[in-house]
């Protein structure tokens, strides 16, 4: 179980928070923010930080799920988890399809089409306005509810979230220390290698492609339910680079790096409300300077930190 | 029937024939060494073999099976595996892990049974580690286990790679120059640990500039001059040869 | 007919932009293999330098030459100080360090000059000139006639000046160009700014027809970044030739199809192109050494 510690100990928080502070504007709304940003980095880390490929259009699968929910249970009456689903089977087919190609590029190749295909995306929600309801984009979702529950509070929806972002990472964790896992960091640490050891690379990285896709797409269903509203600018160009950015920030590859980005990207807007325009000029000095001096991320680096000085303690008290 | 056989193998890089009519066949349960001056287009020969070239034409056969057009990781399936001559070790792993992408073919979990960590996975994890214990104690690297293969020296990293390859439980091995940068205690082990491979009934297929080393472990060597075959024999044939002491002495 | 003759004119202007972008992406690819996604904010910031110099006072050319100067400066700042300390980054670090670096410049400017939407005055005259049933603007003959003379002259540099040649040596073999005794380092700093610089005159002569805002070189470097792909990357003379290209399509495609999908088809053609033949219309494909 000493695997699972720091999991069981970052799910024992978020889950009392709520019952501590129930009426903090920052656990029940914020909250729930930093929930659906958690799982979008942390899926965008299977890709990005264990396969080693980078996307710059994550945002448009979580728009996917987001306008599937929206359009079939507004525009068709489906039952609201049916509307997932289809926009989860959706997804996954779109993104399986798109896979082989996409990922057969590399480098600033791969950079290009992950951002083609985001911004493909973001400009159809904004022009098909007819299905998507253009740039007002879609309001007045059905209420999503569980086992005749009806989740219509923010404490209840905090749990849903919850409980998906910690299925997220737990996802996340057990695929880390596994075959699949330990092939993606193969073909992320040298593909030609990792294909003489046998690990069918392309199909490797497809699946870690859908997989991500799918993950974000059923966050992107549960976004539409719990904010009641749908609109093009959730899931923009800009979105795709500020969830890298999150993942870059706590530390490509680790999951716990992608949960502490997206904790301190969710939380800065609020913390910078005062200087709001100041915003994106910060936002780009993190990037940069993150990258340039700290390529490892502020997660990792503390871990490597905090193990050099217990290894160095070790040392000291033999 | 021969081990791996090489019928008229050619490649060329626009202009320049790396290989061109190359025929050969390695025998099972041998060390067959592949010498030639820098640039003869050995480790091209790998690459073709291996086909992350494809050949230009020409065929190859391992075990009667022909693999000419196969990806890499079906090859790699069918029983060959590789060190490189610049070292492909997944540095962002430790090094039980590297060995333990060598189990790749020898586990089978799947994406989504692993993030679910079914009790299949624990179990199956538990053996991969065991198999790629045994490895990295066959090439004397247990001791390195849990490190992180970034900041390690050369000779282990070179040792780390044909660990991971044994973890596959190839028949056929190719090396790729695996002494160059080792001193001569290192270039020792090394040559007992080829013996070992060897002992362990897999065919090694050596691609190496030490003749000493060449010569001592091998039974046959072949010389590659410009991508054409030399000459091919015992070492002590090869010694003998007026062409390849040529070759040699013409290049410096 | 005519239509389409319309159409050819206005996707030669844009085209003309995106080459003059696509050309500054790859004198940066060729120099230190970045892909320079701030391309876009160095002409979002010649031009709005251009605008407030004007507003200053400064007479037109006097305004024009110093917003090259102030975009130079920060492509040479750029190189120093982004570019320059993250040595032995990976690709995806320097595509993501670029990034950074494209939104702080976006925030900078948002933070100097607003969120306004601003336009320069066109350089002369702008009575329409008719050519059969189509018609032609003065600054849209300025636009084509501007890149076509600042792409010679950057070739002229790189084909006939003793630094232009250095730069290309640099590209193709840094340690062989440092052993004959070029400062690499110096030379990267050099294509930086010729690079920002060429970026500043292509927000210079495309204001008067599009204006510009803090964000609006984001787009513009992003469609450069496809013409260079398209033309394929590292060739300097297909990076024109796609810029051009991908003017024409997307504006003849937006024409047919959908206006308001043009950028789609711009980025769905890239898409094409990379599944087809990554290497692009002029590139040459190679292969990966082991
Ligand atoms: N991908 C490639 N593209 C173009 N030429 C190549 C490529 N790979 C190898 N070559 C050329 O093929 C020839 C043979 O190279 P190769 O690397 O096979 O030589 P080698 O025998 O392994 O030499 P060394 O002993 O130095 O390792 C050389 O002239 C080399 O430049
Ligand atoms: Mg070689």
């Amino acid at each position: 179980m000493k695997r699972l510690s720091g999991f069981i100990l970052f799910a024992t928080i978020c889950l009392i928070l709520p019952i501590i502070f129930p009426d903090n504007y920052y656990v029940t709304v914020v909250g729930l923010t930093i929930f659906i940003n958690i799982i979008l980095a942390v899926s965008l880390n299977l890709l990005m930080g264990y396969a080693g490929q980078i996307s710059l259009g994550h945002a448009a699968f979580f728009g996917l799920g987001a306008y599937s929910s929206a359009i079939l249970t507004i525009k068709y009456g489906l039952n609201p988890w049916l509307a997932m689903l289809a926009g989860a089977a959706f997804v996954v087919t779109l993104s399986y399809v798109l896979s082989r190609p996409i990922l057969k590029l590399k480098g600033h190749y791969l950079a290009m089409a992950t951002l083609g295909l985001g911004i493909i995306v973001h400009i159809f929600f904004v022009q098909a306005d007819e299905l998507t309801g253009g740039p007002d984009g879609i309001s007045g979702l059905p209420t999503l509810s569980f086992l005749g529950l009806a989740i219509d509070s923010d404490v209840k929806w905090y749990f849903v979230l919850c409980s998906y972002m910690l299925l997220s990472v737990l996802f996340s964790l057990n695929i880390a220390d596994s075959r699949a896992g330990r092939a993606l960091s193969a073909v992320h640490g040298s593909e030609i290698a990792a294909q003489m050891m046998g690990i069918n690379t392309a199909k490797v990285k497809s699946h870690i492609f859908v997989f991500s896709a799918l993950m974000a797409s059923i966050a992107g269903s549960l976004f539409a339910h719990q904010q009641d509203f749908v609109s093009p600018e959730s899931f923009s160009f800009f979105f795709s680079i500020e969830l890298v950015t999150m993942v870059v920030l706590g530390g490509l590859g680790s999951t716990f790096g992608a949960v502490i980005g997206a904790f301190i990207l969710s939380i800065l807007p609020e913390v910078l409300i005062v200087f709001e325009d100041f915003e994106v000029l910060i936002f780009g000095a993190i990037l940069m300077v993150i990258m340039i001096f700290l390529p490892e991320g502020l997660f990792v680096a503390l871990k490597n930190k905090v193990a050099a000085f217990l290894a160095g303690r070790q040392e000291g008290s033999k | 029937m021969a081990l791996l056989e090489v019928k008229n193998l050619e490649k060329r890089f626009g202009g320049l024939k790396a290989i061109s009519d190359l025929s050969f066949s390695v025998p099972e349960k041998m060390v067959f060494s592949i010498i030639g001056p820098n640039g003869a287009g050995k480790t091209t020969l790998f690459n073709l073999l291996t086909n992350i070239y494809t050949p230009s034409s020409g065929s190859i056969f391992f075990k009667g099976q022909e693999i000419t057009n196969l990806p890499p990781f079906k090859i790699a399936r069918l029983g060959i595996s590789r060190t490189f001559q610049n070292l492909q070790v997944f540095l962002n792993m430790n090094v039980i892990e590297n060995v333990m992408v060598g189990c790749h073919l020898r586990s089978k979990s799947g994406l989504i049974a692993s993030a679910l960590r079914l009790p299949s996975v624990i179990a199956e994890e538990k053996n991969v580690k065991q198999m790629a214990f045994e490895a990295l104690e066959f090439c004397g690297l247990s001791d390195y286990a849990d490190r992180p293969a970034g900041g390690l020296p050369y000779g282990i990293l070179k040792k780390l790679e044909v660990a991971r390859s044994l973890a596959s439980k190839p028949e056929l091995l190719l090396m790729d120059e695996p002494a160059a940068g080792l001193n001569d205690t290192e270039t020792a082990e090394l040559c007992q640990l080829i013996k070992r491979i060897c002992d362990s009934g897999i065919t090694v297929l050596l691609v190496e500039h030490n003749m000493s080393l060449v010569m001592e472990i091998s039974q046959t060597v072949l010389v590659l001059n410009y991508g054409k075959l030399l000459a091919e024999g015992t070492p002590e044939e090869i010694q003998r040869n007026p062409e390849v002491i040529a070759a040699y002495l013409g290049e410096g | 007919m005519d239509q389409l003759l319309q159409f050819i004119i206005s996707g030669l202007t844009v085209g003309s932009i995106y080459a003059l972008v696509a050309l500054g992406f790859s004198i940066i690819y060729n120099a230190s293999d970045v892909v320079n996604f701030a391309q876009g904010e160095f002409v979002m910031i010649g031009a709005m330098s251009a605008i407030f110099m004007l507003k200053a006072g400064f007479s037109y050319p006097l305004a024009a030459f110093i917003a090259i100067a102030i975009t130079a400066g920060v492509g040479l700042a750029l190189d120093k100080f982004a570019i320059e300390p993250a040595k032995n980054a990976t690709v995806v670090s320097t595509i993501i360090i670029t990034i950074g670096a494209s939104i702080f410049l976006r925030g900078a400017a948002l933070l100097i000059w607003g969120k306004e939407i601003y336009g320069l005055p066109p350089f002369t005259t702008n009575e329409p000139i008719r050519i059969g049933s189509a018609t032609i603007l003065p600054q849209n003959l300025w636009v084509m006639v501007g890149t076509a003379v600042t792409v010679f002259a950057v070739k002229y540099f790189f084909d006939h000046t003793k630094m232009g040649k250095a730069i290309l040596a640099c590209s193709f073999n840094k340690k062989a160009a440092y052993l004959v005794g070029i400062n690499v380092k110096r030379m990267l700093l050099v294509s930086y700014g010729l690079s920002a610089a060429l970026g500043a005159a292509a927000g210079l002569l495309v204001t008067p027809i599009t204006f510009m805002s803090y964000n609006a070189g984001v787009m513009l470097g992003l469609k450069g970044f496809c013409a260079a792909i398209l033309g394929g990357m590292g060739n300097s003379m297909g990076a024109v030739l796609g810029g051009i290209l991908l003017g024409i399509v997307e504006t003849v495609g937006a024409g047919f199809i959908s206006s308001g999908y043009k950028d789609a088809i711009a980025f769905f053609v890239i898409m094409l192109v990379l599944f087809v033949k990554p290497s692009g219309i002029l590139g040459k494909g190679e292969a990966e050494r082991v």
